[in-house]
């Protein structure tokens, strides 16, 4: 366990969150994608906090953050989701072409 | 710095999981599966965090990761067509483009890794990182910490707001219909429209 191995290990979770969050066409799954990138961002500022950083708090702290990012994610996803299956009945993001319904 | 071996066995075992696991959540057929392959992947990355003896952050991951994909599978359940994967899946758009910025991100930011030269600072030997943690956050950091409980409460409203079923000028689904029980067919579930019956509103 290596600060390398580390980095290539979040970079692997963010390559594989983009194409998700690019390719996949329902909501919830593209919302997966987003997930993934910010579970291989906050790998990756523990590392550094670890290995690099000499154990400064504000790398934990960071990673606190993305934490709360990744539940405003959430929850934001989720509400959208709600607003746009009421109005559109679409769960697909092809569904949306307009901004008015 | 230097882990022992069993340390560095663990780490390989679960960063094969992690990705692996990460992998399968857009492979599988189904998508309450793929919640637990994402949690699965969560899981792994928040066990190498106690290994790297960040045990706060680690422990805080198994929480929040456990609740959110339960709710993710709740939604999955509620809003998609397959969430058992009883029929093959493969829901994707603009599909090697994806790829191409998969694979790009991952050569970038693996090159950036590999070839970049980080200073080699380990952790102070008598550090206690949960206390660091919190002396930080209710000390120097206080005020990006609230900051980020105020920006969640705004959240929860605006969340609130959005998915909220009765707007201010009437109900959200005012104007919409309903999905038809098969593609192109009549709304399903359509109240009758009441006649009558005392329900005008009037503007006072």
């Amino acid at each position: 366990m290596t600060l390398v191995t580390l980095l290539l290990l979040a970079a692997a979770l963010i390559g594989i969150g983009l194409y998700g969050a690019l390719s996949q066409q329902s909501f919830v799954m593209l919302m997966m994608g987003l997930e993934l990138m910010l579970n291989g961002v906050m790998l990756a500022a523990v590392a550094f906090w670890a290995l690099s950083g000499a154990g400064a708090p504000e790398g934990q702290l960071l990673t606190i953050v993305v934490m709360a990012v990744m539940a405003i994610e959430m929850a934001m996803g989720f509400a959208l989701v709600v607003a746009v299956f009421r109005t559109n009945q679409a769960d697909m993001t092809e569904a949306l072409s307009g901004l008015k319904h | 710095m230097d882990y022992p071996l069993g340390v560095d066995i663990a780490f390989l075992l679960l960063a094969v999981l992690a990705v692996v696991s990460a992998w399968r959540v857009f492979c599988t057929d189904s998508m309450v599966r793929a919640s637990f392959f994402l949690l699965v992947s969560f899981i792994a990355v928040g066990v190498i965090m106690m290994l790297l003896a960040a045990v706060y952050l680690g422990v805080a991951m198994f929480f929040m990761m456990a609740v959110e994909m339960m709710v993710m599978a709740l939604f999955m359940v509620m809003f998609m067509m397959n969430p058992a994967g009883l029929n093959p899946m493969m829901m994707v758009h603009q599909h090697r483009l994806s790829i191409g910025a998969g694979v790009a991100a991952f050569v970038v930011l693996g090159g950036v890794a590999l070839l970049a030269d980080f200073p080699v600072r380990p952790l102070p030997a008598g550090l206690e990182p949960v206390r660091s943690l919190g002396e930080e956050m209710l000390g120097d950091s206080m005020l990006i910490f609230e900051s980020a409980g105020v920006v969640l409460l705004t959240t929860m409203v605006g969340v609130v707001v959005l998915a909220s079923h009765r707007g201010r000028y009437g109900g959200a689904a005012e104007g919409s219909m309903p999905p038809g029980l098969e593609p192109g067919g009549e709304p399903a579930g359509m109240p009758e429209a009441e006649e009558g019956g005392g329900h005008h509103h009037h503007c006072h």
